[in-house]
């Protein structure tokens, strides 16, 4: 059924908070994920009384937050990383607690689009269509980032 | 390396739980930016939990602790603003009188009140209760004479049931014209709980 009315923003935050900070919390890191969630839901706070459909909500934060991700890396100094060479300056999300799992450094050396485009489709679990309609990006550029992003993963971590 | 392993770099559990943390976080943050049209907190009280809300124009709703209390945040999403969210510095004030009144130590509220969910017939009617003092009892019937309808007692009735701001607004001092404790939208044993409270029933 179309939901019609839509939710106080309490119950939206309720519903999507858990995934929203899931996702970024591989997609900026553990260590930034607090401030890119602030900063997610506070734009979503400012737009919230302009959202024509509701029964898109969840869609609709998980875009804002993609944004979010992507700006965050752009930011911080860091283009995409040439797929033939590995970084050779300090990753700028370092974790110290997460420091030993190789698993992490290879995530963090991916260029901002195949990292949030790897963590839609393999840790939320979302389909190449909804990746796609997530980063406002073509299906084939979608399905690109993520083949070239777990590509350059199974290459690091081998 | 398969792709199910970046599962485990955010477990959905730990996700969880850190996201209530920063759910909290944003509501002060919110707040300070004067983003939160509607504040709500709950607190407890002799007649069970109760949830208050707050806009920036004064106390807007108090709701009881059952299924009414879905309904008052479903409307007021809708009939005030959908920016509506926990927390907590915005409802202070109202809930230290709420707290003085339970505990016997205040008579009278001093809240501006944001009468926005009152139809204009029931706004006449709920100010004509907030004229009943502490203590005092009146019947439909009387409503119904001080607002020059006398004949509509059974509408002051169902303008009273719509009471969005219970026990500031005091409807639970309307009586039935026999003084039974008929009709209370939050049940009758909290409206007689309020009354014994101000001493009006044994």
């Amino acid at each position: 059924m179309v939901r019609r009315t839509k939710p106080a923003f309490q119950d939206f935050l309720e519903a999507n908070r858990a995934t929203v900070y899931r996702f970024l919390s591989v997609a900026v890191g553990p260590q930034e994920a607090d401030d890119a969630f602030q900063e997610t839901f506070l734009a979503a706070l400012r737009a919230y009384p302009r959202v024509r459909e509701p029964d898109k909500l969840d869609r609709w934060i998980l875009a804002i937050a993609s944004r979010k991700a992507i700006d965050h890396h752009r930011r911080s100094g860091r283009g995409p990383v040439p797929t033939d060479a590995p970084p050779d300056r300090p990753v700028h999300d370092p974790a110290p607690s997460d420091h030993d799992d190789p698993l992490w450094a290879a995530v963090r050396s991916l260029p901002p689009r195949q990292r949030v485009a790897v963590v839609h489709r393999h840790v939320l679990d979302r389909s190449y269509e909804e990746v796609a309609e997530l980063m406002g990006a073509s299906e084939q550029a979608a399905r690109a980032n993520v083949y070239q992003g777990m590509k350059r993963l199974r290459e690091l971590m081998t | 390396m398969k792709p199910n392993d970046l599962k485990r770099l955010a477990p959905a559990r730990e996700a969880a739980d850190a996201s209530q943390a920063a759910a909290a976080r944003l509501a002060d943050r919110a707040t300070a930016e004067g983003l939160v049209d509607v504040a709500l907190a709950t607190m407890d009280s002799p007649i069970g939990e109760l949830l208050v809300a707050v806009t920036p124009m004064g106390l807007v709703a108090i709701a009881f602790d059952d299924d009414y209390r879905e309904r008052v945040v479903a409307r007021l999403a809708r009939e005030v603003s959908p920016r509506v969210m926990e927390a907590a510095a915005p409802t202070d004030e109202a809930r230290h009188e709420l707290e003085e009144y339970f505990r016997g130590q205040r008579h009278r509220f001093d809240l501006t009140l944001d009468r926005r969910l009152m139809g204009p017939f029931a706004e006449k009617v709920l100010r004509a209760t907030s004229r009943v003092g502490f203590g005092e009892l009146a019947t439909y019937g009387d409503i119904a004479a001080r607002i020059d309808r006398p004949h509509a007692a059974r509408a002051v009735g169902r303008a009273l049931g719509s009471n969005p701001i219970p026990i500031v607004v005091p409807c639970h001092r309307i009586v039935g014209a026999d003084g039974s404790l008929t009709g209370y939208a939050g049940g009758t044993s909290r409206k007689e709980t309020l009354l014994r409270l101000e001493g009006s029933v044994l």
